[in-house]
């Protein structure tokens, strides 16, 4: 199907912008749009409406710039939650991972992405200056670095360890190992290197179950 | 290690064939274009699961049929192993050894080590330099796992540091906190590849100017140098004085990535002065050093293809090379060639248990 002209320009329009999500080529995005077409009046409202709000009213929160209804987010303002620990992320999605463990109870800091300047992104479009600044308030005893496994986030680990380097504050990061429930025969060898090396004190590896 | 039994059923040219072979040496002789090669690439799919020549399965499959399939019955370590292959057109690549598929064809690779030596790698001597970081890091990383990893990691970094330093030249900003995290990651792994190639290439000198020297007859003499510019300066020193140029150029200018190795024949690079002879001469020497780490490697003797090799050789260096391959410290042979008479005169002189196959238009005449 020929989808480079459509016999509507209203509708040429709407296609356009939904092909600019990512993920979504041409034709998934004309079936969307005609979707939106058979529907009534109201479902499509309701559909716009929830994306102009969330964009007019959408907050980050001025602790941890993490996406929030109000201006401080739920984490960072509830009393039990002990903040002078504080978990670095990507984004959201990470926040919402690590909160599905149920382990862990101290703040984020969600930068926003990391460093790679493949992707144009450099330090500078961060929240990293953020994070240095809370640190020199005094306001953390710890942070974790808990960014992706990848060359770019072990890249932003660095840079981060190195803006904090000067300061008292506890720097960790995420233990990397033998995943729960995996036969040693598949799991791959750069890990079970890293495993042997860094291995647990067996005591301990009990209380943790 | 060896295979004793091969059936093909439309594998390329070949439409039908039952071979048994030597365990020593095993010559395919024939005209051009009868399918010689194809023989040899079918030994070397069921050491790799796949072709030297075609990455497209679909060429390998002789035409007008469906599917082909390749047998070998090997003999390893004291015991008889049968290694299926089965492709058909539209379907997934089936890999057996002893009736059981493999469920990863990653599995099978390494099981039965194999070096190839076909006219096709010339380009190691006059290609660009990356054809012999190439033979390098292929070598290095068969022994060393850690080795392409750690390779990879130094590429990705590179490609992000160049991009760093095209956003530089973009007048966007100049940040050298930003380019010192590069830098730092850059000196650690380029340190250690540099260091994982120079203990390598001291292994591999020896035994390439032994084989050299025996198919030469010592005549000539010839050296590897490994040139990097780390030979002499750490990456650090070499990064910083690079980087106003660096900057200018939007890449990076020194690192591992501009490693050579330098083919010496005397005290002149080969590849400008050497005879074709000469040329496919280092090679051979080159691919017969390889082999020796690959043995050590696996703890067998690999099986050796020779596709073509004697072409352009003289007959002096021909019976050398064929001399040498029959010592004991080799295992089982395949060459390929046009020419019978010579090569059925050399063979018959090494005394070791041999093979010949006459090959026409597709059908083996044993």
């Amino acid at each position: 199907m020929n989808t480079d002209h459509f016999p509507s320009r209203l509708l040429e329009q709407a296609v356009d912008e939904f092909a600019k999500l990512p993920g979504i080529g041409k034709k998934t995005a004309l079936r969307l749009v005609l979707h939106l077409l058979k529907q009534e009046h109201k479902e499509v409202e309701r559909f716009t409406g929830a994306i102009n709000t969330l964009k007019k009213e959408i907050k980050h929160c001025k602790v941890c710039r993490n996406i929030s209804d109000t201006d401080t987010c739920n984490i960072c303002s509830s009393p039990s939650r002990n903040l002078r620990i504080v978990c670095v992320v990507e984004n959201i999605k990470d926040v919402m991972s690590i909160e599905n463990t149920q382990q862990f109870n101290g703040g984020y800091h969600v930068l926003g992405g990391i460093i790679s300047p493949m992707d144009g992104i450099g330090p500078s479009d961060l929240e990293i200056n953020s994070l240095v600044e809370r640190v020199e308030r005094g306001e953390v005893d710890e942070v974790i670095l808990a960014l992706s496994t990848t060359m770019e986030g072990d890249t932003t680990n660095f840079f981060i360890y190195k803006k904090l380097k000067g300061t008292d504050v506890k720097i960790s990061t995420l233990a990397r190992g033998v995943s729960i429930g995996d036969e040693l025969e598949y799991t791959d060898e750069v890990t079970l290197g890293r495993s042997i090396v860094n291995r647990l004190n067996f005591e301990d590896s009990i209380k943790q179950l | 290690m060896y295979i004793r039994e091969l059936s093909i059923v439309n594998y390329k040219n070949i439409e039908q064939a039952e071979l048994t072979f030597s365990p020593k040496l095993n010559c395919f002789l024939g005209n051009n274009g009868v399918g010689k090669t194809n023989l040899l690439d079918s030994i070397y799919y069921l050491s790799f699961c796949k072709s030297f020549f075609n990455a497209v399965e679909f060429h390998n499959i002789r035409h007008g049929q469906e599917f082909f399939v390749l047998q070998g019955n090997y003999f390893r370590n004291d015991a008889d192993e049968v290694i299926y292959c089965g492709v058909k057109k539209g379907k997934k690549k089936q890999f057996k050894k002893n009736k059981k598929e493999y469920k990863k064809l990653a599995e099978h690779i390494g099981l039965l080590p194999l070096v190839m030596i076909s006219p096709s790698d010339i380009n190691l001597i006059i290609g660009g330099s990356d054809e012999r970081r190439k033979f390098m890091d292929g070598v290095i990383s068969q022994y060393d796992r850690q080795y392409l990893d750690i390779l990879l990691k130094y590429n990705r970094v590179l490609l992000q540091r160049n991009n760093l330093l095209k956003q530089f030249a973009a007048g966007l900003r100049f940040d050298a906190t930003t380019l010192e995290i590069w830098d730092d990651q850059l000196v650690r792994l380029g340190t250690e590849i540099h260091h994982k190639r120079k203990e390598f290439l001291e292994r591999l000198m020896p035994v390439f100017q032994h084989y050299y020297e025996m198919i030469s007859q010592g005549k000539e003499q010839v050296k590897l140098i490994y040139e990097s510019k780390l030979n002499e300066h750490n990456l650090e020193d070499l990064l910083k004085e690079a980087l106003p140029k660096d900057r200018l150029v939007q890449h990076t200018s020194v690192g591992i990535h501009k490693d050579d190795l330098l083919l010496q024949l005397g005290e002149y690079p080969i590849r400008k002065l050497g005879s074709q002879g000469q040329k496919k001469t280092y090679l051979v020497a080159l691919k017969l050093a390889q082999f020796e780490f690959i043995k050590e490697l696996s703890g067998n003797k690999p099986i050796l293809l020779m596709d073509d090799i004697f072409d352009k050789l003289d007959a002096g260096r021909v019976e050398q090379i064929i001399k040498l391959v029959a010592e004991d410290h080799f295992g089982q042979i395949f060459l390929s060639d046009t020419n019978r008479e010579n090569l059925n005169h050399i063979v018959e002189e090494t005394g070791v248990d041999y093979q010949i196959f006459t090959i026409e238009n597709g059908t083996v005449i044993p």
